[in-house]
This record gives C-alpha cells, structure tokens and sequence, in this order.
C-alpha cells in the first residue's frame, strides 16, 4: 500500500476493482460490500440475540417455579440449565455483542465517517464474516450434539471443562471450544481492516483528530482485543488438547488449572471494554447530534480511551480473588481496578457535559443514549463493591455480580444496540422508524429492564450464589422472600421480551411503509450523513474532501446549527 | 448508621469476628454507592431537564466553563484511596498474611469432590495426617487419602458437616480431588476456591453458634446444586465430645485395619 495514501487517492482504483454485484447471491451473500458485510454480522447478531434471550427465558422461568412444565420448552434437567446458562453467556457475548457493537457497526461506519469507498481489504472482510457464520453454526450443532451442549460456565474452567466425565459432554466441550476459537479468528480478520482502513484511507483533508471520535473508540477496541486474545487463543489450544487427545496442561497432574484462568480473564476482561468502547462512541455521536453541541473534550476523550485500553490490560485477576492467587498480587489488581473506574468516569462526565447547555431533543437515539448512561452507572457504581478484594470474596459467584455485569452489558448490547438501530436505520433503509412506537419501545425495555436486575443485586447481596439449578435444599435461600426477588425478575423478563413487539412492528411498518429518510435526518456533521440513504456501492460518486471536525455543531455567527464535514463553507 | 444499611439492603446475619470489619466497609461502600450514584443522577436529570429543546431552544456552542467537576472527580478519588488504602487493603492484609498462631487455633481440611465436602479434623492428637491424592480411597474409608504410615493420620477422622467450635480462629486448607468447587460460607464472610492440585487455605473465628448451609460456589458439573453441606457452630464442650469420640473410632478402626493387614485405612 502506497504510504501516502493518507490523502492520495491512490488506493481508490485497486477498492473499485471489485464492481457492483449484480445477482442475488453475490449481492447479499457472498459480497465484499463493507456495508452489506455489516447487515450480515448485524443480522446474524440479532437472531443470536432471540436465541439468547430465549435461553435467558427458559431459565428464569425455571428459577421463579423449579418444578413447573416451561411452555415452548418442556422441564428442565439440572444438565440442560448448566448448558443454558453456559450458552446464554457465550452467546451474549461473542456472538451478539461482538457482531452487532463491534463488526456491524464497524463495518458499516468506519469506510463511511472516514470518506472512503469500502474497507482496505475487502475479500479479507468477507472471509471475515464466512469464518463467523461457520462458527454460529457449529455453536448451535452443539445442541444437537449428543450428550448436548456445553455446561461448564462461560468461563469454561478446566478440570471441569477438559474432561468428558467431569462435563458430561463428549461432544458439546469440543464444539464450544473450536466455535469460539473460530469466532475470533473472525473478528481478527475484521479487526486488521479496521485499522488499517482508518489510518490509510481516510478522506482527503480528514486528519486524525479529525474522524468521528467513534471511529477513534472502534480502533481502540480492536487494539485491545488484539492485544488480549493472543493467550486466550492458545489456551484454547491447550485446552483443546487437554479435552481430545489427554494432555494435561490444565490438569492437576503436572499442570495447572488457575492457568487457563489467567489466561482466560487476560482476554476476559479487556473484552469488557472491547464492547464498551464502541458503544461509549455512539453515544458521544448521538448525544452530539441530539443537542447540538460539539463532545466535550474531544481529545481528552480520545486520551482517556486510551488510558481506558492500556488499564484493561491490568485488571484481568480481580475475577481471582477467591482462586488462591498471591494476596499481595490481588491487592494490585484492586489498585488497578479502582483506578479504571476514573477515566471511565471521565468519559461518562464529559458526555453529560456534552449535553450541558446543549438544546436536547429526545427522538428515539437519544433516549437510548441518555438510557445507557443511567443504566451504566448504576453498573459502575456497582463495580465498587467487587473490584475491592475483601468485599468480593463475599460476592464472589453471587448473584450481586451477575446483576453488576448485566447492568453494563445489558445497557452497552441491548440498550446500544437498539440506539444503533435506531440512529442508523434512516441510513442503512433510507426510511424513517415510527418515534411513538420507538418511544413505547424504549419506555417500556428500560424500565422492564430495571425490573428484572435490581432484584437480583438484593438476591445477591443476601448471598445467593449463581449458577444454581434449584435452591429448595438450602433453607436460607428457599425463603418466600428469596424466592419473591426470583419471580419479580422472571416476570419482569417476560414484559421486557413483551415489550419488543411495537420494535418489530415499527421496523416493518417502516421498512414498507416509513416515511422517506433523506440523506441526512438528523441534521449531523459526520460524512456518513453525506452519502446517499442508502449509500450505493462505492459509497459516493466522487469521494468526500473534509473541511473541518465533525462537532462543529451550533457555530456562533452561522445560520444552520450545523455544519457538514465536507461543506466547503 | 454505618452499618444500618446492610440491614436495609438484606445482608445475612454475621457469625464471624473479622465479617465484623467487612461489614463495616460494606456498610460505607453503601453509602459511598449511593452519594455516587444519586449525585450523578441528580446531575444528568438537570442537565436533561434544564437543557431540553423546549426550555433551551438555542445551543451554547462553547458549553461548560470552569473546574467545579474537576475538583468533584477529585474528591471522588480521594474517597476512593481511603476506601481502598482504609479499608479494603488492610482487611485483605489481615485475612490473607496474617494466620493466627497459638494452641487456640484448630486446623482442619476441606476437600471437594463432586459432589460433596469432606471435612478433615486432626483428632486428639491436634495434629493433622499427610494426605496425597494417591491414597484416595473411599470404599475403604479414607475418601480424603491420609497416609496410613503417617502416625499423625491414625486418630484423624472426617466428617461431612463442617462443626466448629464458637470463639476459636480455624484455619483450613481447602483443596479439590476433581474439578474447581468453592467453599462458601456465607455467615462467615468467608469462601476460598478448592482447586485441584492447590493448597489453598481460609480463616476465620466463628462467633456464634448456629447451623447454616455451605452451598458451592463454583460451577462443578450437573449435580453442583445438590452439593450441600451444613456448617454448625457449637460450644466447645459440644465439639470437644464430639471430636473425642470420633477421633477414637477413627483410631480403633485404623489400628483394626492394621491388625488385620488389609489395605490400610485410617
């Protein structure tokens, strides 16, 4: 690649070399389109996310009535709920999360913030996304495999994890592990694009601190996930080995189990913040838009993520507190895990400082914006209590930290994702979603959502612990009382689930039946508001030159209250 | 007031001495919670309501001036480093560098296995026998390997139910024979993963007695949630009787198996 290609166009003719496919299987299967690629890995991502959420479903209803017959499933074996729980996790995870905040977003923002006309490699992009799909699928055979799923936690934690006659699945072990290693082969190839498509192919005149401070937080994210996922690879690896052909490199015998642990919260963790960036991102963009004001502290914030990076690196061991670790090694890890809470709060101050003195209108994106504030707040306060050693050994493996961590994914996936949607949709349909529908939507999800979790700090805090099939033999947790906190989450989940009809019916009524959208709907600065709705291949007719930020927002002295990158004046 | 809070949000009756300090600090991150997050929402609700198009229809393209929240972020660090240097690093400190020492101490053994405890005291002795994977052998009575030439081992007994005696600091090494369990006592404030192949140990002094139930806390298999066992702290006449009559039927059945020159077992 042309070093100079920074502005020079030189690359342009070698992007235009792969022309506008014409039939049906070229142009949505097997296409190099960057935006076409991101409605696959978006799409994929939000049935995964069904999946999930029906998994999450049968639980929860299992956990309100352990003996009732769950309807659309039948009754639970102890077995089958490890396999849910399990599932749920890694789904949530790797396959919704992952897709939709960082390759579909991604994919579809980054050629277009930046002004070019697709990624850097395109085939390499595809492939991408090949490897992905495969891996969704062998995740699902998983379930069909005999002796069925994966049921060792998530966290997939030898012995347990390495032996069939600890796991009780021969197969699902094996197909669990080679799907997630496949999965993030996948995001490895897209994350090379990414990086490189933002540095070399920017639009002519758009210097560094000149993109979308999105487009900033993507690449953070995908630096920190290449930089994390190497040893989780090759533990994979190991453990892989461990599972078929009897090493031990994870077993007791002359190996070690708290080594995949490490190995594993060494990628675990700086994935947190691998789906967090991106999604801080968004909401920086939609809070820009929807009041009118340029980010605050554009450069400290792209500063502080950094920071944020390089910390999420460090913090890995606070999930082994109770493991046996080093106590003088564990008072560091809370040290650290302390400290990166305060660019954190950075972040989140400069965007309600954003807001301040801003003219804020509440259309759909905004509120999702503002909705994961919130919501992530009470996820970081939260935090308090568990990156500090001592606290933790009580929390450990209670329901206090699966309530901690859904308030900061639930508002960075569910939440994030649906302000994406949301924002994005004008643009990728070229139609506009119904806002009152978009309003019961949004209204209805969040508080629902609370409804759900807050019990669940309280289950938590009164020491139950997670990953429990039926808690009828322990006197202290059968209580009327605990089992009341269970029901009002089970029930809360079902009106949440409930709640996402009028989406589904606003998404179709608009898709045939939207008013039309117009190049640019919500009067934003960034370039991906100058192409087309929706853009056609290749973006543009001729590649957009940049002028300026993409804050400038209310301009003293200017008659529009915004001001398009690439307007010449 | 401090520790009011813990009571509001249902933290269980505590049963040990260090659990004292720990729930002091959680009654403090309580608060340090709250202030945070009702401060920061009261920020963000005014911000959103003062701010919003009808009321502000023209934005302020420069917007925030000043430092004020530079000195808040500040203070919040501040409460932070108390909290952790205060608080959090001694605790830790205490419970994981400093062990109790002394006759007063009992030590014991917790080794996990799916899916049960098994809880090993020393006998009258007051010394603990070597154990070693090798020597697992449950059928014959000795489910958590003690070494039969080991002359400490012989009057060691094991027992499913965890009995402590109330006002004394126990020390016990937890381990694993399978997969990762976790030895969760919740009235103690207490839990410590049992790894296989590590020897990692907890404390504490149990300061009132009772029956609680030990629930794992470790995803160990489909049968992790039957793996129950109970915790019972009883005055120390009580578990002296009841460690003196296990600990000599240990013995007498140690030396029988001795004597009739079968496979060893305590």
């Amino acid at each position: 690649m042309n070093p100079s290609s920074v502005t020079a166009p030189a690359h342009q003719a070698d992007a235009h070399a792969h022309h506008e496919p014409q039939g049906f299987f070229s142009k949505y299967l097997f296409s190099c389109d960057h935006k076409v690629i991101a409605l696959q890995y978006t799409l994929t991502g939000m049935f995964m996310a069904v999946v999930g959420v029906y998994m999450s479903y049968v639980f929860r209803m299992h956990l309100a009535n352990p003996t009732a017959h769950i309807p659309f499933y039948g009754v639970l074996s102890p077995a089958a709920y490890n396999s849910l729980v399990t599932n749920h996790g890694t789904i949530m995870i790797f396959w919704v999360a992952m897709p939709v905040l960082l390759a579909g977003l991604g994919n579809y923002c980054i050629p277009l913030m930046i002004g070019c006309d697709d990624m850097v490699f395109p085939r390499v992009n595809r492939l991408s996304f090949q490897i992905f799909f495969l891996s969704t699928v062998l995740l699902l055979l998983g379930f069909i495999a005999p002796g069925g799923a994966f049921g060792g936690a998530w966290t997939s934690y030898p012995p347990l994890s390495a032996k069939a006659d600890y796991n009780m699945t021969p197969w699902g072990n094996k197909i669990w592990l080679l799907a997630v290693a496949l999965e993030i082969v996948a995001f490895l190839l897209g994350g090379i694009n990414f990086i490189t498509t933002a540095m070399n192919s920017r639009a002519k005149g758009m210097k560094m601190f000149d993109m979308p401070v999105l487009v900033w937080m993507i690449v953070i994210a995908t630096i920190i996930f290449m930089m994390s996922v190497g040893p989780l690879v090759a533990g994979a690896v190991m453990l892989l080995l461990d599972q078929t052909v009897g090493t031990h490199f994870f077993g007791a015998q002359g190996g070690d189990p708290v080594l995949w642990q490490h190995l594993f919260w060494f990628f675990g963790h700086p994935e947190v913040y691998v789906l967090l960036l991106p999604e801080l991102g968004v909401v920086c963009e939609i809070i820009c838009v929807f009041s009118r004001k340029p980010l605050f502290g554009y450069k400290t914030m792209v500063y502080t993520t950094f920071m944020v990076g390089i910390l999420s690196m460090v913090v890995w061991a606070h999930h082994q507190f109770v493991a046996g670790i080093d106590p003088r090694m564990a008072s560091i890890f809370s040290l650290t895990t302390i400290i990166i809470s305060i660019p954190v709060a950075v972040i989140m101050f400069g965007m309600i400082a954003t807001m301040f003195k801003g003219s804020i209108d509440f259309k759909v994106p905004m509120l999702w914006a503002v909705g994961i504030i919130v919501e992530f707040l009470l996820g970081g306060v939260t935090g308090i209590y568990l990156g500090s050693s001592a606290l933790d050994v009580y929390f450990h493996d209670t329901y206090f930290v699966v309530a901690h961590f859904h308030y900061t994914l639930i508002p960075l996936v569910a939440f994030g994702g649906f302000a994406i949607f949301t924002y994005y949709f004008p643009k990728v349909t070229g139609k506009m979603l119904d806002e009152r529908l978009g309003q019961i939507h949004f209204w209805g999800t969040a508080i629902a959502f609370n409804f759900v979790f807050i019990p669940l700090f309280f289950s938590g805090l009164a020491g139950e612990h997670r990953r429990i099939y039926d808690y009828s033999g322990f006197a202290e947790l059968a209580t009327p009382g605990m089992l009341k906190m269970r029901v009002i989450a089970t029930h809360a989940l079902l009106v949440m689930m409930a709640f996402q009809l009028p989406f589904i019916w606003n998404v179709l009524k608009s898709l045939f039946a939207g008013a039309p959208a117009g190049a640019n709907p919500w009067k934003a600065n960034t370039l991906e508001w100058a192409a087309d709705s929706p853009p056609p291949h290749g973006n543009w007719p001729e590649l957009p030159e940049v002028h300026r930020g993409p804050y400038e927002y209310s301009v003293p002295g200017r008659e529009d209250d915004y001001w398009p990158q690439n307007a010449a004046n | 007031m401090v520790s009011k809070i813990n009571e509001w949000f249902g933290i269980p009756a505590l049963a040990s001495e260090h659990g004292e300090l720990l729930d002091h600090m959680l009654g403090f991150v309580h608060w340090f919670m709250v202030v945070l997050f009702v401060g920061w929402s009261a920020y963000l609700v005014y911000v959103l309501c003062r701010f919003r198009a009808k009321r502000n229809p023209q934005a302020d393209y420069h917007g925030v001036r000043g430092h004020t929240t530079t000195h808040l972020e500040i203070g919040v660090v501040i409460v932070e480093a108390i909290l952790l240097l205060g608080f959090a690093f001694p605790l830790w400190a205490r419970q994981a560098d400093e062990y109790p020492t002394g006759p007063d101490v009992l030590r014991m053994r917790a080794l996990g296995e799916k899916f049960l405890w098994n809880f090993q005291y020393s006998g009258n002795d007051k010394m603990l026998g070597v154990n070693d994977p090798k020597f697992f052998n449950p059928n014959a009575g000795n489910p958590v390997g003690i070494d039969a030439h080991d002359p400490n081992g012989k009057d060691d007994f094991v027992s499913p139910t965890l009995k402590l005696p109330v006002g004394r600091p126990v020390i016990i090494d937890v381990s694993s024979k399978d997969v990762i369990h976790n030895l969760a006592l919740v009235p103690m404030r207490a839990a410590q993963d049992a790894t296989p192949g590590v020897r990692a140990h907890m404390w504490f002094k149990p300061v009132k007695t009772g029956t609680w139930d030990i629930i794992c806390g470790q995803l160990c298999g489909p049968g992790h949630a039957q793996m129950k066992a109970v915790l019972e702290v009883v005055e120390q006449k009580d578990f002296d009787e009841w460690s003196k009559g296990q600990s000599e039927g240990a013995k007498k059945r140690s030396s029988e198996a001795a004597a009739a020159g079968k496979a060893p077992a305590h």
